[in-house]
């Protein structure tokens, strides 16, 4: 054989071809719905004969700035933004976009079509668009609390699926701590500290004796409705006193509250609402711009990584899965004091598992699933806001909506989800 | 600063790991430590950085006693290692993950630990060129190659002001041209007065580069020497006795006008992220030639045997065995074609670890006569197949019923060897047939690749030691990212083959395109005594190595670098 070099070239390549009919199905489905809802909403009888559909934006009677209702016609707003959701899909099928002008398109695809379907509903009614808001934020706050504590478990590397128990423990201390004691603020702090302690729980069994996470999780939200069920009926129905409806009052921040429509709904609630805003701030920039943040995202990443490089990888997990338990322990402080709510058996009834998917839905990043749990609560809020309005949609289905986005949200279809690399596996020295 | 290890015992359960090692390392010294893989070096090394706190004796620095409770201990006595698998975060960038641990805090929020960027990202461009060891501080370690990843390494050790620097076998990953410069910057901090202990089973690299040589074997120092030592010698000192270093070969006794028994064209598969993994590769395979797929780990070798046996779908192109076509069969088809499939992660796609050596000497055949009927698997034939196969291939375990994962990895592959062997073959695809196998199972698998060969098989080595390819193959096909850069005789150079290795096709003039635009280094344009062996298409090696249908315009592409190879991995281009 003689010595010869024998390069060998390329015709073609299929990588291009394969990977890039993703935004043909995405378009194509996009399209469809944007026609769909251009028959359903524009084109339909409900909205026939110049009806109107009147949005009332002032929460309050005594609000110091109101705005005017916003009345539209409702034929033609309907078909007009359907025709935007239309535009985008053609968009999309016809151009690949990338980065922020995909989530730019799918936004204003996502805004339009929900615009166009509250006019349709509200065609010939009145719809207090503000109380949808103020809906929105009271469902939004558990979960987001909940998604900030899953936050902090799975950028450590540990996932937790207990945030549903903690939610309950939490409730449950909030309300018979507040009530035996008479201070909220006692409630508040005994809720933490109960859903910090389901936190110690959850660390030292994934940690130290390695159970498999989700398992745990599972059986540790079993343990806590069990918990608070059994004490629930020795204590509480038999002693109203130690289940009262109490909770933190509204505190109107000047001025900031008397701004029209979002003034009352984000500057005229109470007090753990305002601790749930600094904490999205706390978690977010401590994150990614703090020491902490940064060792916590290396030990859910590349724990042996940290560890070589002097970085206590075992204690890092156990402070920052206590720490998020202390903020769902929070969340379940929100569901009975600070919504005037007394405890109840198995009260949290899956806001723990929507706050976790919330954290999906946002990619493991807090001001992603603060996004995620506001998409959430808004589908919650309309569904109970439509009821007067006699649509021909029942409002389960509704509610079902988000559920389903969130679904083909974490089959990878709205972009890449991927979690922290050494989330769920627990760390060990060979 | 002089490093002392006295009698350093480490052990393991009953398996004593490190046995009253005795290790000095003297100020501005390239001190080797050689030996054979599960010789013991990491577990050493691993002492000394504090990841595990010996059983007995003691470390000294300058003298003085130093106790290493944790890699923080480590770090504060001056000590760094850069560890086989590297110890980034992909996700992070360059600055961050050579900060993590030691981080820049100040100002707005220093009391709450804020991140200092700026200053993080300063101190390591000025680290780095004082050391000649060039990286971006702002870029994501997820997309550096590998050398790249390297220098990250050695510069997060440097800026911790490690004195004493531990490379743990650091050239596993390299191309040849890669590894020459890291020597480059191992004799800079040589001459900087910085002691580095460089950790390898490579000879070759041990005589260009140590000043003292520490040889290791089952856990205890048999022996020092100095670079003068001759290769057979230190062969002799790590294996324990004297060893063949090259392999016994006839030449293939190849008919030149067979049809070729295997062939791959255009073949293209696409990784788990849609990429292409292997892109347009097109090679056949002889009866009785060995074709040898070199390439530094990570350029689609491993996608490839896997489109072979049918475990990851190919996007294009086809596979044909003796003119049936393989193409989408599945793994079990493949297999029952007469592909013998020994895979490079034997733990992981080889063998159920709990399993015994009997069961799993028929992992392919156990529901074929004579070893299953009608759904029943008959334990006699399966003890008997054992017993054969473990005294043929003399395969060292204390029974057959023992459980796989507890023999030495050198007689697991031997198991796999045997399984694979022991059916009627078409082909034999090997991937990474020896690695963390003692040379005296190398050599007895080498043989037993090249009597496959000699039986007129058409074979398949994938390896990413140059020595093994050189050693077994008849033919050498070198891969890199993705693609086959060439394929040339066995009798090319080292150097030109580290060319290929790297994307860049010698005797060309124009290296492959950089990336950042940035221009090549000048060690990228091949030596000119390459160019006789350059200049392209003979037409034998032509005929065979292109497929008539493929790439008719392949012979003129030798000085035509595909404009598709965008970033070329070549170290020395930032």
């Amino acid at each position: 054989m003689s010595a010869t070099l024998t390069p060998t070239t390329a015709p073609g390549s299929a990588t291009a071809a394969a990977t890039d009919r993703g935004h043909w199905y995405v378009g194509g489905a996009m399209t469809l719905v944007g026609l769909y809802a251009l028959v359903a909403f524009g084109l339909g009888s409900r909205t026939d004969d110049g009806a109107k559909a009147v949005f009332n934006l002032n929460l309050l009677g005594d609000q110091a700035i109101k705005v005017p209702d916003l009345t539209v016609p409702a034929g033609p707003t309907a078909i007009a933004l359907s025709l935007v959701c239309v535009a985008v899909g053609v968009l999309r099928l016809a151009v690949r976009l990338t980065g922020s002008r995909r989530t730019a398109a799918t936004s204003a695809y996502l805004v339009a079509f929900v615009a166009a379907f509250l006019v349709w509903a509200t065609s010939g009614h009145s719809l207090n668009f503000t109380s949808v808001l103020n809906a929105t934020v009271l469902a939004a706050t558990p979960l987001i609390l909940g998604a900030l504590c899953g936050v902090l478990c799975e950028r450590s590397g540990v996932i937790n699926v207990a945030i549903e128990g903690q939610f309950l423990v939490g409730a449950f201390a909030a309300s018979f701590f507040a009530s035996v004691s008479g201070s909220l603020w006692a409630g508040l702090v005994a809720g933490c500290l109960a859903g910090g302690l389901l936190g110690a729980m959850l660390a030292v069994f994934a940690n130290r004796y390695l159970v498999q996470q989700v398992v745990l999780g599972v059986v540790i939200n079993l343990f806590a409705a069990g918990l608070t069920g059994f004490l629930y009926e020795r204590l509480m129905q038999a002693n109203p006193e130690y289940n009262k409806t109490m909770a933190f009052s509204a505190i109107r921040i000047p001025v900031l509250s008397d701004l029209p429509v979002v003034g009352p709904v984000l500057f005229g609630q109470n007090a753990v609402f305002y601790l749930t805003v600094i904490l999205i701030a706390v978690v977010q920039i401590g994150l990614f711009h703090t020491r902490w943040g940064l060792r916590t995202r290396a030990v859910g990443e590349h724990p042996t990584a940290a560890d070589t490089v002097g970085i206590k990888v075992v204690a890092m997990r156990y402070r920052n899965v206590i720490l998020g338990g202390l903020i769902a322990g929070l969340g379940g402080v929100w569901l009975t004091i600070g919504l005037n709510i007394t405890f109840n058996k198995n009260m949290a009834a899956g806001q723990g598992f929507i706050a976790l998917a919330a954290l999906i839905f946002g990619r493991w990043s807090p001001l992603g699933a603060v996004s995620a749990a506001l998409l959430f609560g808004f589908a919650g809020g309309i569904s109970v806001s439509l009821q007067p309005l006699e649509t021909p949609v029942p409002t389960a289905f509704l509610s079902m909506t988000p559920y389903l986005a969130t679904i083909f949200a974490v089959a990878g279809l709205v972009g890449a989800v991927r979690a922290p690399a050494a989330d769920g596996i627990p760390y060990t020295k060979s | 600063m002089s490093l002392e290890l006295r009698g350093i015992t480490k052990r393991f359960g009953s398996l004593v790991a490190n046995d009253g090692i005795d290790l000095e390392v003297r100020p501005g010294e390239i001190h080797c430590l050689l030996g054979e893989n599960g010789a013991g070096k990491s577990t050493l090394m691993n002492v000394l950085y504090g990841l595990y706190q010996p059983d007995e004796g003691e470390i000294r620095m300058d003298g003085k006693p130093l106790v290493l409770s944790g890699p923080r201990d480590a770090i504060a006595a001056g000590i760094g290692m850069v560890h086989q698998h590297f110890m980034l975060v992909d996700v992070f960038t360059v600055a961050e993950n050579i900060m993590l641990g030691d981080e820049r805090t100040g100002s707005p929020l220093a009391f709450a630990g804020w991140l200092d960027r700026r200053r993080a990202r300063r101190d390591v461009a000025e680290v780095s060129a004082r050391h000649g060891l060039d990286v971006d501080p702002d870029a994501l370690v997820a997309d550096l190659p590998v050398g790249v990843q390297q220098r990250v390494e050695i510069v997060k050790a440097l800026i911790r002001d490690a004195r004493v620097l531990i490379l743990d076998e650091p050239t596993a990953v390299l191309t040849p041209q890669e590894t020459e410069e890291l020597f480059t910057v191992m004799r800079s901090l040589r001459e900087a007065g910085r002691s580095i202990v460089f950790i390898t089973h490579k000879l070759k690299e041990v005589k260009a580069i140590a000043d003292r040589i520490t040889v290791i074997r089952r856990g205890a120092v048999v022996g020092t020497a100095g670079p003068d030592a001759s290769e057979a010698e230190l062969a002799g000192l790590m294996v324990g006795r004297d060893v063949r270093l090259t392999v016994d070969k006839a030449p293939p006794a190849l008919d030149e006008d067979a049809e070729p028994a295997f062939a791959v064209r255009g073949l293209t598969v696409l990784d788990e992220s849609g990429q292409a993994a292997v892109d347009d590769v097109t090679f056949e395979i002889r009866p009785g030639e060995i074709l040898g797929v070199a390439g530094v780990q990570g350029n689609g070798q491993t996608e490839l045997a896997e489109a072979i046996l049918g475990l990851r779908p190919a996007a294009a192109g086809g596979i044909w065995l003796d003119g049936r076509e393989l193409t989408g069969r599945s793994p079990r088809q493949v297999l029952r074609a007469g592909v013998g499939y020994i895979p490079e992660d034997r733990s992981h796609d080889a063998l159920v670890a709990d399993s015994s050596v009997a069961e799993n000497l028929v992992l392919d055949l156990f529901d074929r006569p004579p070893f299953g009927r009608r759904g029943t698997m008959d334990v006699r034939a399966v003890r008997d197949n054992a017993e054969r196969r473990v005294a043929e291939f003399d395969i060292r375990t204390s029974s057959i019923d023992t459980s796989v994962g507890t023999l030495s990895g050198g007689n697991q592959q031997k198991v796999v060897v045997a399984r694979e062997m022991s059916r009627p073959l078409r082909l034999l695809v090997a991937a990474q047939p020896t690695r963390g196998v003692d040379v005296g199972a190398m050599e007895f698998i080498h043989r037993r690749i090249v009597a496959e060969r000699d039986q007129g098989r058409p074979v398949l080595i994938i390896s990413t030691e140059l020595d093994e390819i050189f050693g077994l193959a008849d033919r050498i096909a070198v891969m890199y990212r993705g693609r086959i850069t060439a394929i040339v005789p066995p009798d090319t150079s080292r150097a030109d083959i580290g060319c290929l290795m790297a994307g860049i096709v010698p005797g060309s003039d124009d290296a492959p395109p950089s990336g950042d635009g940035t221009p090549p280094a000048p060690d990228a344009t091949a030596p000119d005594t390459a160019a006789p062996d350059a200049t392209v298409a003979d037409t034998t090696v032509a005929d065979s190595a292109v497929a008539d249908s493929a790439a008719p315009d392949a012979a003129e592409a030798g000085d035509e670098p595909d404009p598709r190879q965008d970033a070329p991995v070549k170290d020395g281009d930032k």
